[in-house]
């Protein structure tokens, strides 16, 4: 089991949800991915996505397009994400980590070198935008072979009758995409919240986990109030380029307190 | 439409959308749904007579179908060896192949109940092909073409414009067709249900090879035909460009069956094949995932995609259509490579010896006809696909033969 599972059993009991934010690799160099690693971990963040750069990801906003720009020219590669993540583990054994990325990386590495890579560096979770459940069994048995969650997106395209064969063979939670868009584009309400996420709660026991255009400490706390955890990556990416890591951990701390502010039944 | 056969080539793809290894369905689940809904509409007009009929009546009194036949004797005389035919697909409304697509997938779009359509553009022959059928249908039309494109295609951005599509420059990554094809894609995402996305070439998500390539069939099957009336026979080649391969899977498709048909694709070698600056996925990439499906694609040790480069910019892609993939792999189809400066030479050989302007597209096929035809017997039969006219090519030309307009 990876650290995923427990962490969500936690949070159940302390009647809370999880703030999972998003660090894209090297942008703009490895040293400030790695004092944002710590530094989010040590202002609640409970889960830290870790973008791995793809020169053409597709299902990401300019934001993250540049961001990975940026990681890209400062010499990022899959090798070095996973480096990156041993390096933090030597320091912080407890935080779960979930790679973001696409799958052309992934296949030039090779699949099953990279689940053992990725396992013994200290990866909990795997979500690969590009790897629909029609294509998955290319990661899916390598994963489990290494005790890594394959964390699937849901999307609000996502028919009843397609749920129960997407959510096949996931685990660790569900990434509710909560709106159709790319990433740091549009917000879903707190109405298309009420309505979508029990939807997929009829589908699913795992915890439900919503992204894409979550950008404010209230919005973090309205996702907090109808799912299980709230993700924030392109807010934190826009304030990293306007100005600096310090500033990047303030809003972290307050996006962690927006989701710790709501009480779940 | 391309007929099926048992224990045929062209029985392909599977029902994932596979050739082989290649080709599958490698989208956001956002998409997915989408993808789903397009191959039953498109399984559904394929098996509905009517929808045929439909597109038969845009193809021969808008399209102008069938293209001609055209024996090109000054230059078969020039180069002294097989008879060389052209399949004349530059005669088309709008100049190229492109628009046999366009009309097949703006028909399934109306019939979809889809309401506004986007497409992605290199050379801008694509994107001026679907901003004419949505003129013709009354859509808008939003069409994505890089900047540099944008800058190199001048002619035909306006001509979009004219036609009252939209046309949106993309200046991420290298500002070329990949990144218009990115930002296609997260159109579509955004604007799922009332767009339809019309992709240019026969690569990206199943059932886009198979759909594009059913529709641009109608030039290998029109070519066998009119061959057999001119000639008695089958070629002993046929040859075209390849970008994404549309023109080329059109035109090869028909023939796949045909072992005493040698096919040759020709992609782009831009500066050479080892300098660097190349457009050849087959000759020079590994298999990868991108923009949809498994395919050759120009990629870098770590997986990232590396900028192709062409003097032609429809050929200026890192990828290639998952079916040429696969006939790559089995060898039915050779691949070979045409540079830069052999594309313009064609160029300029095909304008004075038939008098006929190529796309540079189509002047990579004629470079590598003019380096076998003369080796050839007399009595053989080379089948070239002549997929666009070079009126939007005219600047650039001039500007590689240093001549200010």
């Amino acid at each position: 089991m990876t650290r995923i599972a427990p962490l969500f059993t936690r949070l159940r009991a302390e009647r809370r949800a999880a703030f999972i934010p998003f660090v894209e690799a090297f942008d703009p160099n490895r040293e400030t991915s790695l004092a944002l690693l710590h530094g989010m971990a040590e202002r609640g963040a409970d889960i830290i996505e870790i973008g791995v750069p793809f020169t053409d990801p597709m299902a990401d906003g300019p934001t993250i397009q540049a961001a990975g720009r940026r990681a890209l020219l400062a010499g990022a590669s899959l090798a070095g994400v996973l480096a990156l993540v041993q390096e933090f583990r030597s320091r912080n054994n407890s935080t779960p980590l979930v790679l973001m990325g696409y799958l052309n990386p992934i296949l030039a590495y090779g699949v099953a070198r990279f689940c053992v890579d990725a396992a013994e560096a200290g990866v909990d979770g795997l979500i690969v935008v590009d790897l629909p459940t029609e294509e998955a069994e290319l990661l899916l048995p390598d994963a489990a072979a290494n005790g890594l969650d394959v964390i699937r997106l849901v999307a609000p395209t996502t028919s009843d009758e397609r749920l129960p064969l997407v959510l096949a063979g996931s685990s660790g939670f569900v990434y509710y995409v909560s709106i159709t868009g790319i990433t740091g584009t549009r917000t879903a309400s707190a109405a298309d919240l009420a309505r979508d996420v029990p939807r997929l709660r009829r589908f699913t026991d795992l915890p439900i986990a919503v992204g894409f255009g979550v950008r404010t400490p209230e919005q973090a706390g309205i996702v907090a109030a109808h799912a299980d955890a709230a993700i924030v990556a392109s807010a934190l990416i826009d304030t990293l380029c306007k100005a600096d890591v310090t500033a990047v951990l303030e809003l972290a701390a307050e996006l962690s307190a927006g989701v710790r502010g709501v009480k779940k039944i | 439409m391309s007929i099926a056969l048992p224990n045929s080539l062209r029985a392909g793809p599977d029902g994932r959308g596979r050739f082989g290894e290649f080709g599958g369905r490698f989208v956001a689940e956002t998409l997915m749904p989408l993808i789903l809904e397009l191959q039953a509409a498109w399984e559904n007009a394929k098996a509905d007579s009517s929808f045929q009929t439909e597109l038969d009546y845009y193809l021969e009194h808008y399209v102008g179908r069938p293209s001609a036949m055209w024996f090109a004797e000054r230059l078969t005389r020039e180069l002294g060896g097989a008879k060389i035919y052209f399949k004349r697909d530059e005669l088309n409304h709008t100049g190229a192949h492109k628009i046999n697509n366009c009309m097949g997938q703006i028909l399934l779009a109306r019939r979809m109940g889809k309401t506004r359509i986007i497409a992605e553009t290199g050379a801008g022959q694509h994107g001026v092909a679907t901003a004419t059928v949505c003129a013709l249908f009354g859509l808008p039309c939003t069409i994505y073409m890089g900047a540099v494109d944008v800058e190199r295609q001048k002619p035909n951005v306006f001509r979009m414009k004219l036609l009252g599509a939209q046309v949106v420059p993309v200046s991420s990554g290298a500002a070329t067709l990949k990144d218009a094809m990115n930002d296609a894609m997260r159109d579509w995402v955004a604007n799922v249900r009332d767009t339809f996305y019309i992709i240019g070439t026969a690569a990206g998500p199943h059932p886009y090879p198979a759909m594009v390539r059913d529709f641009q069939c109608v030039i290998g099957n029109e070519a066998r035909v009119q061959l057999h009336a001119a000639e008695g026979r089958l070629p002993d080649v046929a040859i075209a460009a390849i970008g994404g391969g549309s023109n080329a899977i059109g035109l090869f498709h028909p023939f796949l069956d045909d072992p005493s048909v040698r096919l040759i694709g020709v992609e782009a070698a831009g500066h050479g094949l080892d300098s660097g600056a190349h457009a050849a996925s087959l000759s020079r990439g590994r298999p990868g995932v991108l923009h949809g499906n498994r395919t050759y694609l120009l990629q870098d040790e770590d997986g990232q995609i590396q900028e192709a480069h062409s003097i032609s910019a429809g050929l200026d892609y890192p990828g290639i259509g998952p079916e040429h993939s696969w006939l790559h792999d089995i060898g039915r189809v050779e691949y070979v490579a045409v540079t830069d400066d052999e594309a313009l030479a064609a160029f300029t050989l095909c304008t004075r010896t038939e008098g006929i302007i190529p796309a540079l597209e189509p002047a990579h096929a004629l470079a590598h006809v003019a380096k076998i035809a003369g080796g050839m017997g007399k009595d053989e039969v080379v089948l070239m696909n002549l997929c666009g006219r070079g009126d939007k090519d005219i600047f650039t030309v001039a500007k590689h033969l240093g001549v200010e307009l």
